[in-house]
């Protein structure tokens, strides 16, 4: 249902060769996956992610979603930014900051919308913070604010940069849990960028590895770990260690490349 | 001014003492330097029998104009250079010719074309005013964070809804402080145009009483000024406090970390 | 950036055109609106004759006196209520009472202790300059960061060596801030005063210029006025940019 192909991207800095960041990049993601990127810094998981959203074209190559080229920020698709504080309103309340997921939609009235934004906070943990605003709260925190205000829009696919990156262990821990929990309630089709193998094969259904500058995907690597997952019993199977094993093993010599 | 400023008063209270101590010192030192309870019973004196008032209403009038008006074109004016980046590389150069001349020197050319009136002195303060506040907004809106934008993006608003919900706000504490800088300017434009060429207003007041010697008087005004402009600076400071106490909290709280 | 220029360029030539086009065709009174060519030309004859130059260099004087004087006795305040609380809180309430006197106000009561002479002036700006670079001192030195302080004093520094040495550079930016607002104030008030009560200075000279209905003058002289705190600006920021190369330095990195 969504697809990406021969996705090529450059830029032109403001002195010398044009740099491709994308060489030709192509996958297929199906309807109610959760799929993860990942791939050696600086490759261009986040211009990748940004192109899928419409928010950047690429040189040469489409995005089809539904069949439908994306040329623009498509209907049914939200980008989560990694710097999820600079994402946020700091003039807005949490609550506020979730009900603006809603509000350029016609057809609800305010205390609809109020009403399915508090719904949507607490689903992701946070009742009783309606009324803070987002510098009152932690990163962790933060972050669920901004997956709420994806959330509340019914998105159908779901593209997460990086959401958990600059979190502490033992938040990030929880904030996979929630997030995988709430897909599987939600069945949204999540595409998401990690530099964190474990992260990513502990997720997913199936893992993309990207290349060094200019990237292409070497390898699919399809995750068939049971769900639901379990932060000890998962990443303790031999099946997630092998997984994990073979997609280092691809990225340090991506690295070693570099 | 959270705690009880003790020191602080002391220190004021002192220099009030002081102030009354040397000018009653010397008969002729109180000519030019009357003492401080005699400034006061004399501003009392003037805005009790209403002599000051009507210089006073002439000032804020002149000033309240001046600045709404400044404000309403400027922002809107920054708005736009903000936004437009090729409107703002056209008028540039003309900004930047224009930006280093110090306002008051537009009063002999505003006395040209609009005579010695209330437009004159309104039409000086406007042209001063606007340029912090159509400075601050151009940076406000130019300083918006990229993600933001591109939240707004991605959550598909269109360019109306983005400017109002997303844009205005984010520039908001940008823009407020252009207003900031620019209501001591409006002061100190409409008393510097009435000292010019005027028959009322404050300023014009002030450096009547000095002309004709009646110093208690110029000094009476020249407290009263003070405090008008004091007390436009506290309003500000309230209005502000509550309009962006969101602003204030996220500022706050980075200085912390 | 480059073809950018261009446009911006292009569009003041076009409104220099219409000006002259306006001044010469009659579009609007002529006197009010004279040709930008006559303008320029005035603008030749008082700068080659040296009229308005002597006008300058007084204005220039009183000016940089004044902002000179300002600077001395402001970053020494300064320093001294930003590094000792208890200064602060003592003069903090009367600071902000003089502060909030409007300059010009404060002329009157200058004319009365010194007369419509250069020192009137000179003190006029000393009071105005003072109090931004004041305030940005103070700031500055409060906002230096006790671990630099306290490492300072684990080396041994006095009190005199400690401010000399580390707040006063760890808060140059801020005075630097103060003081590039303090020109532009400086500018203004010699301008103000100039127009109040004086016989010399540009200021005096574009009034009485406009007075005396030599118009072209008035323009000539606002456009030499324009010129000199432009130039007076960029000799500024060049001075900053020397002075404070390792701030900028450290805040793009920071970026």
């Amino acid at each position: 249902m969504l697809e990406v192909r021969e996705l090529r991207k450059q830029f032109q800095p403001l002195s010398g060769q044009p740099v491709v960041a994308l060489g030709s990049v192509s996958f297929r993601v199906e309807s109610g996956q959760f799929v993860s990127i990942v791939g050696p810094s600086g490759c261009g998981k986040s211009t990748l992610l940004q192109c899928i959203a419409g928010l950047s074209r690429p040189s040469t190559g489409r995005v089809l979603l539904h069949g439908r080229e994306v040329t623009g920020p498509p209907e049914g698709l939200i980008l989560l930014f990694q710097e999820y504080n600079k994402s946020l309103m700091a003039w807005r309340s949490v609550l506020r900051n979730v009900r603006f997921g809603l509000e350029n939609r016609a057809g609800m009235s305010r205390v609809e919308m109020d009403a399915e934004a508090q719904r949507y906070l607490e689903l992701v943990g946070l009742k009783g913070f309606e009324a803070h605003y987002p510098w009152e709260l932690s990163g962790g925190m933060q972050q669920r604010v901004a997956i709420a205000r994806a959330l509340v829009r019914r998105p159908e696919v779901m593209l997460m940069d990086e959401p958990f990156g600059s979190l502490d262990a033992l938040t990030r821990i929880e904030l996979e849990d929630a997030l995988l929990r709430l897909w599987e309630s939600l069945r949204a089709t999540i595409l998401f960028v990690t530099h964190d193998i474990e992260e990513a094969v502990y997720l997913s259904d199936r893992v993309y590895v990207l290349s060094c500058r200019p990237s292409q995907v070497i390898e699919e690597i399809e995750v068939k770990l049971e769900r639901p997952r379990n932060q000890l019993t998962t990443r303790e199977d031999p099946r997630f260690i092998q997984a994990r094993r073979h997609i280092f093993e691809l990225i340090s010599k991506e690295m070693a490349k570099a | 001014m959270a705690r009880l400023p003790g020191k602080g008063l002391a220190v004021l209270l002192g220099c009030l003492v002081l102030w009354e101590v040397l000018a009653r010192q010397s008969g002729a030192l109180a000519l030019y330097f009357p003492p401080a309870s005699q400034v006061l019973a004399t501003l009392a004196a003037i805005v009790g029998n209403g002599e000051l008032l009507g210089h006073i209403a002439a000032s804020l009038w002149r000033f309240a104009q001046g600045y709404a008006l400044a404000a309403a074109l400027a922002v809107s004016a920054g708005l736009c250079f903000g936004l437009w980046r090729p409107l703002y590389v056209l008028f540039e150069p003309l900004i930047e010719l224009l930006r280093p001349m110090p306002s008051p020197a537009t009063i002999p050319i505003a006395i040209l074309f609009l005579g010695i009136g209330d437009e004159m002195k309104v039409a000086v303060t406007v042209y001063a005013c606007s340029w912090p506040i159509l400075l601050n907004t151009i940076d406000g809106v130019r300083a918006i964070d990229p993600v933001l934008l591109n939240t707004a993006a991605t959550f598909r608003l269109g360019p109306w809804e983005r400017f109002r919900k997303v844009v205005f706000p984010a520039a908001s504490p940008q823009i407020v402080t252009g207003l900031r800088v620019s209501l001591a300017i409006a002061l100190i434009l409409v008393t510097t145009s009435e000292m010019v060429v005027s028959n009322d207003g404050l300023g014009f007041y002030i450096l009547d009483r000095q002309r004709s010697f009646q110093i208690p008087e110029m000094y009476a005004a020249i407290v009263a000024l003070a405090l008008i402009g004091y007390a436009l600076n506290w309003l500000f400071l309230t209005l502000d406090g509550w309009a962006m106490a969101w602003h204030k909290g996220l500022t706050g709280k980075e200085e912390i970390l | 950036m480059k073809e950018s220029r261009w446009s911006g360029l292009g569009f003041l030539l076009l409104l220099l055109l219409l000006w002259e086009a306006a001044g010469r065709y009659g579009w609007v009174h002529k006197l009010f609106f004279p040709p930008a060519t006559k303008i320029f030309a005035s603008f030749y004859q008082i700068v080659a004759s040296g009229e308005v130059l002597g006008h300058v260099g007084v204005s220039l004087w009183r000016a940089g006196l004044g902002y000179g004087l300002a600077a001395l006795v402001a970053i020494t305040l300064g320093v001294l209520m930003g590094y000792w609380r208890v200064v602060h809180e003592s003069f903090e309430i009367v600071v902000e009472l003089l502060r909030a006197i409007p300059p010009p106000a404060v002329i009157p009561v200058a004319i009365v202790f010194l007369g419509i002479g250069d020192q009137m002036k000179v003190f006029i700006i000393l009071f105005s300059c003072a109090f931004p670079i004041l305030v940005n001192t103070m700031d500055g030195v409060r906002g230096v960061d006790p671990v630099l302080i306290r490492t300072a004093r684990t080396f041994g520094l006095g009190q005199g060596a400690l401010l000399w040495k580390v707040v006063l550079p760890a808060a140059s930016p801020f005075i630097m801030t103060g003081l590039r607002i303090a020109l532009a104030i400086a500018l203004i008030l010699v301008v103000i005063s100039e127009m109040v009560g004086a016989t010399s200075g540009i200021g005096y000279f574009i009034l009485d210029s406009q007075r005396s209905f030599r118009i072209p003058q008035m323009y000539a002289g606002m456009l030499v006025l324009a010129l000199l705190g432009y130039t007076l600006n960029r000799c500024f920021l060049l001075a900053d940019a020397r002075l404070m190369a390792w701030h900028k330095g450290l805040t793009a990195r920071q970026r």
